[in-house]
């Protein structure tokens, strides 16, 4: 299943740059809002969903190589967060959504925990 | 630009849009048009018949051309105009009868950007390119915009690899009886917005020299602890000391207070003196320490409290994952077999 599969189906708002999600498959998922139970947990190249939405988030992610980061609750980054996003190649996807929802639908949809 | 020329709409960029500037904005910024245009631009001359213009554009499978009079630009000729020829029903006219003549030019020494807005502005297909001293010199498409664009992409790609490529032969161009390369960082406290930029900077750095994916990985989740560490727990920040030798990465974290209690319990999983609000960030989950211990092959932990910290860690590197083909440099190492290649 691809990123753009997974925009589509759990309709989410893409904040970072747009490209060819189609080409982009998240090996696994990983949810926490801990930062270093996430520096401990996540797989390289998953997806985080997270409620957390400062610019560390994204440090986090590229040091991780994490593909995508899932901001739950409407939770919303700042436009410095987002430029650096863009920066490091990470993509941040926003949803109105609980993380718990959000979690349910990656499950449903074939994403398993790294 | 010549007269007739519509404005372009002027493009105001502010800070906050300047940071969300995509590297090929910048390009289209940073290219000439000169870089990107077509050269060997094909043109007519204004008594040239219709008739043979149209001939010209199926030989040449092109939709557009500029009409010179001697060497001077004086309009464009389009399928348009050949349409328009067409249900005159006169293809024996000269160009002149139905050509362009508003013109909307660009100069080679103007910017991508200033095309593109054009493109945009105008809905034209092309663009003749002149000189200072308004003569042809060539014609712009998107498609050239495109091509041009690309290929500095790939010239971004290479230099980055080329960097690379320098970068991991350090140690092997330079000789010494043990070579190493120290990075230092000063992380101030309290600067959140900057948090992980080192161990970001030095994750990068290891790439280039060379490192396995998966040690720069381990590096940068241990340097992001020790980072994050200084700038939530320390009264004055720190540093950060990065050796990196052929066999072995030793990275020193020191601060100047207000240094741990008890260390052991610093140590035990989940502990964390962190404040509420740090907490709600999503930092002081008590894990920071035990991720380095996981990540790395030697921790040593000192403190004393009211003066300060310092936390010193160790990769060992297998042979296969040396920076450059160092075995006289992997002498000194009691921990690790001597690198032989």
């Amino acid at each position: 299943m691809n990123l753009q599969q997974i925009i589509d189906a759990l309709n989410l708002t893409i904040l970072t740059e747009k490209k060819d999600f189609s080409l982009i498959e998240p090996a696994s998922g990983y949810t926490s809002d801990l930062l270093s139970c996430v520096m401990a947990g996540a797989a390289k190249q998953g997806i985080w969903v997270t409620l957390q939405s400062h610019g560390n988030i994204v440090a986090v992610a590229a040091l991780l190589d994490l593909c995508a980061i899932i901001i739950t609750e409407d939770a919303k980054p700042d436009a410095a967060t987002i430029s650096k996003a863009n920066e490091e190649g990470i993509i941040m996807l926003a949803t109105s959504e609980k993380s718990f929802s959000v979690c349910g639908q990656l499950w449903s949809l074939g994403l398993r925990g790294g | 630009m010549d007269e007739g020329t519509p404005r372009p709409l002027e493009r105001v960029v502010t800070d906050r849009d300047a940071e969300s500037i995509t590297r090929v904005e910048e390009l289209a910024y940073d290219l000439r048009i000169a870089e990107v245009m077509s050269r060997d631009a094909k043109f007519v001359v204004t008594d040239m018949k219709m008739g043979d213009v149209l001939e010209l554009f199926r030989q040449l499978r092109i939709s557009g051309s500029p009409v010179l009079d001697g060497d001077k630009l004086v309009g464009i000729v389009s399928m348009e105009d050949l349409i328009r020829c067409l249900r005159d029903d006169e293809l024996d006219a000269p160009v002149s009868k139905y050509m362009t003549t508003t013109l909307i030019t660009v100069r080679s020494t103007d910017s991508v950007i200033e095309a593109l807005k054009l493109f945009v502005n105008t809905r034209v297909g092309r663009l003749p390119v002149v000189a200072e001293d308004g003569k042809l010199i060539g014609i712009l498409t998107k498609g050239d915009i495109t091509r041009g664009l690309l290929r500095a992409l790939q010239q971004d790609y290479q230099t980055e690899e080329i960097r690379k490529y320098r970068a991991s032969h350090l140690f092997e161009d330079i000789e010494s009886d043990r070579t190493s390369l120290i990075l230092r960082y000063n992380i101030k406290q309290g600067d959140f917005t900057r948090g992980g930029t080192a161990s970001s900077h030095i994750k990068r750095a290891l790439v280039r020299l060379g490192a396995s994916p998966l040690i720069a990985r381990r590096c940068g989740i241990a340097i992001y602890e020790a980072e994050m560490n200084l700038i939530i727990h320390t009264t004055n920040g720190g540093v950060i000391r990065v050796e990196i030798e052929p066999h072995q990465i030793t990275i020193d974290v020191t601060d100047t207070g207000p240094g741990i209690k008890d260390i052991d319990e610093a140590m035990r999983p989940g502990y964390s003196t962190a404040t509420e609000a740090i907490r709600e960030l999503g930092f002081g989950a008590g894990m920071g320490l035990v991720n380095i211990s996981r990540c790395v092959d030697q921790m040593k932990l000192e403190s004393v409290f009211g003066q300060g910290t310092r936390l010193r860690m160790r990769m060992f590197l297998k042979p296969e994952d040396t920076f450059g083909e160092g075995p006289t440099s992997g002498k000194d190492t009691a921990h690790e077999p001597a690198t032989n290649h």
